[in-house]
């Protein structure tokens, strides 16, 4: 196992409301290069649990380790090892990319921090490789991330993540902008990563129908509870809790009479 | 399956109903950095939205969507506009910043994909919803009471004691409500959605979407739904307009499109969504990226990832034709003769 989670809560500060508890008793376990799904409802405490796994931020009760390095209390190489290896990309294309650093900037950056390529050449080039691999086009190293549209601020934040080749990637919505082309284009690359680097990968999506195609496990959670987690087959096939059939039921359909009839019924079963 | 049509008018698809907006050669062109030149992102779109119709926008990112619609309510300051943009007579373009500035809310309101980055933290529910009316010069009880109406309407329950609520205190889905509240109070016509529900969670996503439908049947308003979710298309919207690089490469019905995409970039598109109710290994994905706009190749800008290109592919720009109920832009379906060698890039 390559990362566990035990029991870890967390709560917000909500001055001068007392703290708000949004994760109760969250355990999950990541294995070497598997696909994991985290899905839930708005608010449901997918991204808190991601930023623990990242050590963004620090649950109040419960312990996290990775590969022997107990997350919550790292320092020193311990915890640079932990950050080179944990890798992440955002929900938001816009909010995580330094307007003022050009692509190769951004993309190398990694490298750089790490010490993983000593000189600029070397780093050009591994920045050059990792934009073709997500389906940019390297002539674009120079320009400023400001004139690029979402997808592609997308795709340069998934390079910058893979270019150090780290052991888990977090990734909290990663083609939630992305049109379908390109979404298709980043799963199969994450999936082919996956397989290659033997990369795991924890995928925070509300997209089902993508997460159903990348991951091989789900974890369903709901108001900061895991209220089932399965295998792909178990969850999408056999969901045991009303919360996760409600769920699937309201995923959108891309067939106008499968979509429409079933977005019909459940008007109809709401109504009643 | 396919009806006579008379050949109708060939700038748009006519809709069923009377035309709101006719758009028509509209161009954007954007500043490239300080060097006074510029880029032709927009590229001559046609199309026209009838009263109360639901048209979605599709396509690749980057191939203009946002700035077509922002276009439509010149939003961007810096953008160079051409072509027309016909709304109930009238020609947007033509228009003084300050008829524009009455316009927008009153006439084609927009919402956004980020309800948060459009809601002000320190200003009260009501006070923002309000606001659209009180720059309009309604009296401020007056504006109060619409708003309460419209976020009644629009399912926030217990809006009268909400309306002294601020943001924060609202879920998502809640906020998106609110930011379609700010855009309905002034009684549009026309709503423009840039990826409104992308934000959110299925469930919510599903009552938003719900209630663009009851809206909009309610009040006879025409949406203009860009996305990428073809769930989301298929269903919600009546028409469907794909768009690859600064053009609109098909235009039909929802129907017809899903059920046989003519282009063959819609027919990629579909292919590659991954389904809730099917099992696949790879997914489908179209080769390579769409072109920069600085470097759009000769001939159909979709060649040099086009499966089914020809000979005349790389040379001659498809037109945007009627075909049957459609408007395709591609050579396969402009009722030319042509031998077809398609160049297979495998070489097989
Ligand atoms: N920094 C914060 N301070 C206070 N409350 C917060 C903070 N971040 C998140 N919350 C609250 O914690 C809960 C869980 O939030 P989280 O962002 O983890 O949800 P999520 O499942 O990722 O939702 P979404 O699908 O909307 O991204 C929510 O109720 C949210 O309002
Ligand atoms: N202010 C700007 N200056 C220069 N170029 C711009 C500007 N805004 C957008 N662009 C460019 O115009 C093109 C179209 O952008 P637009 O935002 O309309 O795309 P989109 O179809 O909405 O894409 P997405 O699905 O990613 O939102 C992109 O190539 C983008 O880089
Ligand atoms: S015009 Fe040619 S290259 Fe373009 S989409 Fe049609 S077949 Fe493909
Ligand atoms: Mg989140
Ligand atoms: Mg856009």
């Amino acid at each position: 196992m390559l990362m566990s989670i035990d029991s870890i809560a967390k709560s917000y500060n909500a001055f001068p409301n007392p703290p708000a508890k949004v994760l109760h008793d969250v355990t999950l376990k990541v294995d070497t290069g598997e696909a994991i799904g985290l899905v839930g409802e708005s608010g449901s405490g997918k991204s808190t649990i991601a930023k623990c796994m990242l050590a963004l931020i620090r649950p109040e009760a419960g312990a996290i380790t990775y590969d022997g390095i107990d997350v919550i209390h790292a320092k020193g190489e311990d915890l640079r090892r932990f950050r080179r290896e944990v890798q992440m990309v955002f929900q938001d294309p816009y909010g995580s990319l330094n307007p003022r650093m050009t692509v190769e900037e951004l993309i190398g950056e990694g490298l750089l921090i790490h010490k993983l390529e000593p000189t600029a050449a070397a780093r050009r080039a591994r920045v050059a490789e990792m934009m073709e691999m997500v389906g940019l086009n390297p002539n674009d190293m120079d320009r400023y991330t400001r004139s690029f549209s979402g997808g592609q601020r997308q795709r340069i934040a998934i390079a910058r993540a893979l270019v150090i080749r780290p052991r888990i990637l977090v990734c909290d919505e990663p083609v939630a902008a992305l049109d379908v082309s390109v979404q298709a284009q980043v799963i199969n690359l994450l999936q082919d990563m996956q397989r290659k680097l033997n990369l795991a990968i924890v995928f925070v999506a509300h997209d089902l129908a993508v997460v159903r195609h990348l991951c091989e496990r789900i974890v369903v959670l709901h108001k900061g509870k895991v209220v089932e987690q399965g295998t792909r087959e178990q969850i999408f096939d056999n969901p045991q809790m009303p919360y996760t059939q409600s769920l699937l039921a309201a995923v959108p359909v891309p067939d106008p009479v499968v979509g429409r009839a079933r977005r019909a019924a459940r008007r109809l079963e709401t109504a009643n | 399956m396919r009806t006579v049509h008379p050949m109708p008018d060939q700038s748009a698809v006519t809709p069923l109903r009377q035309p709101l907006v006719t758009v028509d050669k509209l161009t954007v062109d954007m500043p490239l950095g300080r060097s006074g030149s510029s880029v032709r992102i927009v590229d001559g779109v046609d199309f026209s939205i009838g009263v109360g119709e639901r048209v979605a926008l599709v396509g690749e990112s980057g191939s203009g969507k946002s700035l077509t619609a922002r276009a439509l309510m010149r939003l961007d300051r810096l953008a160079r506009l051409s072509g027309r943009v016909d709304f109930d007579g009238t020609d947007l373009l033509k228009l003084s910043d300050r008829d524009m500035g009455r316009l927008r809310g009153s006439s084609i309101a927009m919402v956004f994909q980020d309800p948060m980055s459009f809601l002000d933290p320190l200003m009260t529910i009501g006070d923002q919803v309000a606001e659209t009316l009180r720059i309009r010069g309604v009296g401020k009880a007056e504006a109060r009471k619409r708003a309460l109406a419209v976020l009644d309407e629009l399912g926030v329950d217990r809006a009268a004691e909400r309306l002294d609520a601020y943001p924060h205190e609202f879920s998502g889905g809640m906020r998106q409500r609110v930011v379609l509240a700010m855009a309905l109070v002034g009684e549009p016509r026309l709503l423009i959605a840039d990826e409104p529900t992308t934000a959110l969670d299925v469930r919510v996503q599903d009552q938003v979407l719900d209630l663009l439908d009851d809206v909009s049947a309610r009040r006879g308003l025409a949406v203009l739904f860009i996305t990428h979710d073809l769930g989301v298309v298929a269903g919600f919207a009546e028409r469907v307009m794909v768009m690859y690089s600064g053009r609109i490469v098909e235009d039909g019905e929802v129907a017809s499109v899903f059920a046989k995409p003519s282009h063959p970039y819609t027919q990629g598109l579909i292919k590659a969504v991954p389904r809730i109710d099917q099992d696949l290994n790879t997914l489908y994905a179209i080769p390579g990226a769409p072109p920069p706009p600085l470097a759009r190749p000769n001939g159909c800008p979709f060649h040099p990832r086009c499966d089914q290109r020809f000979e005349r592919c790389d040379k001659d720009l498809p037109a945007l034709l009627q075909v049957g109920l459609s408007r395709v832009a591609c050579h396969l379906h402009d009722g030319q003769q042509h031998d077809r060698h398609p160049h297979d890039r495998k070489g097989a």
